[in-house]
């Protein structure tokens, strides 16, 4: 046994755990937090994709000792005394799910990649996602709700980037 | 008292009210499932096609830290029946007993022979490897012809035959001498590969006893929660009455939890025996060997026609691969099929045979379209092949022969009376989306130049036979059960509504469109209605969902049992108004007199005052609830056409689809974003058949494409954007006009894909490629059709 300390979802957890137990049986079986659903076991379907210190990681390819001083977000941690973020917000509208097993790991994959390129087009959403599987919907509203959070963000920017210009003429 | 002016929830595009948890994390999923000392199940699985089990000994298991017990097939025999299959479709099927465990033998890689209890699901898993067993190997079986051959190896020995069953299909005139007057006769085989049907929730099931009176709960990833409870009852033995099955949130199904799964059956028996809680969850590449695959055929196909491309017969042999045992319909997939394979055509002769073959692989059994997919496949394969035969565009050939709308309702010479469509207009909006004209100019345009990336073009014209289904016709094709559908709507004291439904939706959205159907029929708002289903308790009737029949029947009869709520609270309402029944009006959940509209009562205060019951009619029973059972009166019949660009590089074999533009059918829509969003999932494993998907097994029978990692399935990198759009002819045999949509993606797509692909080729003297068209199989044919002709040339 290993022992382990962890904040996931902003929760601090100390544990011994075996060496080999992976980090999305952690998660699953020692928290009880199963908004993390896991879909295969050779780390293709990245539905179990979970941020560890602000990167995306399929959980089942991580180790729970590796998770160490580390801090994790899963899906569960998202949504703020219930606001939920812009991407939950536009898969909902956008009809982005249909069985919702995917989700949270498309979700998770989704915030990483829009902060690594914030304007992403349409293909490059597509090949961003590539590691997230999803059976019931055929990506298309996927990809949707993607560039539509994109969309928005990026146009809050340019209106807040005006305010300020605006300010500093005033100024 | 506001006036309740409730605008119509019928077609409009309603966020769904399933999403809410499901993007937050905070699902239900059978594997979440946990209570107070639960145990976990792992399952020793053959690692041969076929083999002797000439030892098996579990005890060694027993001695692993955190096992609590071992079983085999023997120690459970009591009480642990043969798993069920309910469609017998001959009279003389030869049906195999299937052991949830096996006994004496192994009959595909992946049969279960053992489990292991243990306290959890590392120490469960480690312990399988402690069971010590002997395999006598035996000869796979694999080639649905040499299965057949005389001699062969057995699959079942003690059968004494591979062939599990012989059903033919002939109507109309003789084929025989209408193919004597034919002019041309196209002759084609089709391979449809099997497919894994991949639902992103793999598996699980979990059973709570409670030992002291018997009961037991059992939470399972299955579509059908009803038809599980009865056949696990069947099969176990545990009464009826005492076993609850719930289906939890489950994740995608596409056929895969159609089904009555031996480690069900199983886990309940353990529990049994333990009177502890078990739980069971497969691991994706388990699933691979132990969930049912789909498709799985050999398609001979004979189209018999006139010089002007007019059909005459039509002539359809096939193999099917039953796989090791025949589960819960694995013989009728191909049956559903048999009406499907005349299509939208109409002609003089049809002649369908199939024989359904044992192998010594994973069993078949639905798989998103069941039967009708692999139909449409080599139907509108071959209607393009006559095309090329008499000279004409493909979309020509199809408008020669294809029902006309005027000529609706329509029987087929297979027997279906279509009730509702318009293929001409549904064609004619693809093609225009489509710019079909631009691109036959501009493929004629690089042909000319010899592009080395070559163009395709493909259509498909499809129907489908939806709303499964009337129960008289399953009576005559042998089914063991009804088609039909339970809903029953309770209005609350407080004017909330209960639906409750025997339909089980996996990812359809049912909460939301089933709340706008009663919202409509009832005037209440869409807000204040709850939908239950999927747990055998809270919704005791239901035949569950498959076949894109949940509307079409379910729906329907949710529709029917709201308008017993408002009938009965007519009466009710007209006793609080002191008026005639007739001369109220309900509109907007509002009943008022006519002509004197302050005289008014809510759908809500007549469903409080039925409640208190103090002033109701002399008789009457003091609840608003109504149920209503749904048995259809016919099929209802999706149709649409759909158009595929591809370009294909002639010395890559790579594919890529351009664009892709379907117009579909669907009838009346409920809900248009639900609706397209099903159309999009189903294009999705349609192309996946045409381009990436195959079960491969090599020569003893291993599954090869064992892992997610060798089984490709599409990502968003692999699909193109989907240009979708409908046409509305609404069904005639519900009251909704609806005729389901969770399958007309997939049946439509794989041939307009490989149309498209093998247009492409088609001047370079290629007429087929082999799904899936991967580059490799693309290129070979390139390339064997140039040399062919070089040969021809040369000779």
């Amino acid at each position: 046994m290993t022992h382990i300390s962890v904040t996931v979802d902003g929760t601090a957890y100390e544990d011994d755990v075996e060496p080999r137990l992976l980090l999305v049986h952690y998660l699953r079986d020692r928290l009880g937090l199963t908004g993390t659903p896991i879909g295969c076991d050779t780390s293709n379907c990245g539905a179990c994709t979970v941020e560890l210190d602000g990167a995306s990681v399929k959980s089942c390819t991580v180790l729970a000792v590796q998770a160490d001083g580390c801090e994790v977000t899963t899906v569960q941690g998202l949504a703020r005394d219930g606001e939920w973020t812009p991407l939950q917000r536009a898969f909902h509208e956008r009809h982005a799910l249909q069985c919702g097993y995917c989700t949270p790991g498309m979700i998770m994959a989704a915030r990483d990649l829009l902060r690594e390129n914030p304007r992403p087009s349409s293909d490059e959403v597509r090949k961003a996602l590539e590691g997230n599987l999803c059976r019931c919907t055929g990506y298309q509203n996927i990809v949707r709700a993607v560039l539509a959070v994109a969309e928005e963000t990026s146009a809050s920017e340019r209106q807040s980037a005006q305010g300020q210009s605006a300010q500093e003429v005033t100024a | 008292m506001t006036d309740q002016a409730v605008e119509p929830e019928v077609g409009r595009a309603r966020l769904r009210k399933e999403d809410a948890r499901l993007i937050t994390g905070q699902s239900n999923w059978t594997d979440n499932i946990s209570v107070t000392g639960l145990l976990h199940l792992a399952f020793l699985r053959s690692p041969m096609a076929h083999a002797r089990i000439e030892r098996l000994d579990v005890s060694p298991a027993l001695e692993r830290p955190g096992v609590i017990a071992a079983f085999t097939g023997r120690d459970l025999a009591d009480g642990l029946g043969s798993l069920p299959c309910a469609w017998p479709v001959t009279e003389d099927m030869v049906l195999p007993d299937h052991p949830p465990l096996a006994l004496d033998e192994v009959r595909h890689a992946g049969d279960p022979v053992a489990v292991v209890v243990a306290r959890d699901r590392y120490a469960a898993a480690d312990a399988l490897e402690a069971i010590e067993v002997d395999y006598e190997p035996l000869p796979p079986v694999l080639d649905l012809e040499e299965a057949l051959a005389e001699g062969a190896p057995l699959v079942h020995a003690d059968k004494g035959t591979n062939r599990a069953y012989v059903w033919p299909l002939r109507t109309g005139e003789d084929y025989e001498s209408v193919r004597q007057r034919a002019d041309v006769v196209v002759r084609r085989r089709y391979l449809q590969q099997r497919l894994i049907p991949n639902a992103m929730e793999p598996r699980a099931v979990a059973v709570a006893p409670l030992a002291a009176s018997g009961e037991y709960t059992m939470y399972s990833t299955t579509q059908i929660p009803h038809i599980l409870r009865i056949m696990l009852s069947v099969v176990t033995g545990v009464p009826e009455h005492k076993l609850r099955v719930i289906a939890p949130d489950v994740g995608g199904g596409f056929g895969s939890k159609l089904q009555v799964y031996g480690e069900e059956a199983v886990a309940l028996a353990v529990a049994r025996k333990l009177g502890r809680p078990v739980k069971w969850t497969e691991s994706r590449s388990e699933g691979y060997l132990a969930t049912h695959h789909g498709r799985g055929m050999i398609q001979d196909i004979e189209l018999a026609a006139t010089r002007e491309g007019r059909l005459l017969g039509l002539k359809v042999d096939l193999l099917a691969d039953m796989g090791a045992y025949l589960m819960l319909v694995t013989p009728g997939i191909p049956i559903l099929g048999a009406f499907m394979y005349p299509a939208i055509y109409k002609m003089d002769a049809y002649e369908f045979n199939c024989t359904g073959v044992f192998t010594t692989r994973t069993p078949t059994d639905a798989y998103r379209g069941a039967g009708r997919p692999e139909a449409t496949y080599a139907i509108e394969r071959a209607m393009d092949e006559l095309a090329a035969e008499v000279g004409l565009d493909p979309v020509e050939v199809r408008r020669r022969n294809w029902i006309r709308h005027e000529e609706f309702p329509y029987t087929t010479i297979a027997g279906l009376t279509y009730d509702s469509g318009n293929y001409e207009a549904a064609t004619d909006k693809a093609l225009a989306l489509f710019g079909y004209d631009d691109l036959r100019a501009e493929q004629r345009e690089r042909d000319e130049r010899g592009d080395a990336v070559r163009l395709g073009i493909g259509v498909s014209t499809y129907t489908e036979m939806c709303g499964l289904a009337p129960s008289r016709v399953l009576r005559d094709l042998r089914y063991s059960a009804g088609g039909w559908e339970a809903a029953s709507i309770r209005m609350l004291p407080t004017g909330k509504v209960e639906v409750v439904t025997g339909t089980s939706p996996h990812g359809q959205g049912h909460v939301t469109s089933w709340s706008q159907i009663a919202s409509d029929v009832l005037g209440v708002p869409f807000e204040d209605i709850e939908v239950l289903h999927g747990d055998t308790q809270a919704a005791p009737q239901g035949m569950d969902t498959y076949g894109s029949r949940s509307l079409v029947v379910g729906g329907s009869a949710v529709h029917r049992a709201a308008e017993k709520v408002v009938e009965k609270a007519r009466k009710v309402a007209a006793h609080l108004l002191e008026a005639s029944e007739d001369d109220l009006e309900f509109k907007g959940g509002v009943f008022s007199v006519k002509g004197s509209p302050e005289a008014r009562r809510t759908i809500q205060e007549v469903a409080f005052e039925t409640f208190t019951s103090h002033d109701v009619p002399d008789g009457m029973e003091p609840t608003l609830n109504a149920e209503h059972l749904n048995d259809p009166e016919n099929f209802s019949y999706p149709h649409g056409t759909h158009l595929c660009a591809v370009e294909v590089d002639t010395e890559t074999g790579q594919t890529r689809i351009r664009s892709y533009v379907c117009v579909d059918d669907v009838g009346r829509v409920i809900n248009p974003m639900i609706v397209e969003g099903q159309v999009h999932g189903g294009l999705a494993q349609g192309i996946a058949q045409a381009l990436y998907e195959e079960a491969v097994y090599d020569a003893e029978g291993n599954l090869v494409s064992g892992t997610m990692a060798d089984y490709l399935v599409p990502s968003a990198a692999d699909l193109p954007e989907f240009v979708t759009d409908r046409t509305e002819t609404p069904a005639a045999s519900n009251p909704l006009g609806v005729k389901g949509v969770g399958e007309a993606g997939t049946i439509a797509s794989t041939p307009a894909v490989v149309n498209a692909v093998v247009d492409a080729l088609r001047p370079l003297g290629v007429h087929d490629v082999r799904m899936p068209c991967t580059p490799e199989r693309v290129w070979e044919a390139v390339r064997s059709a140039q040399a062919g002709q070089k040969k021809e040339a040369s000779a």
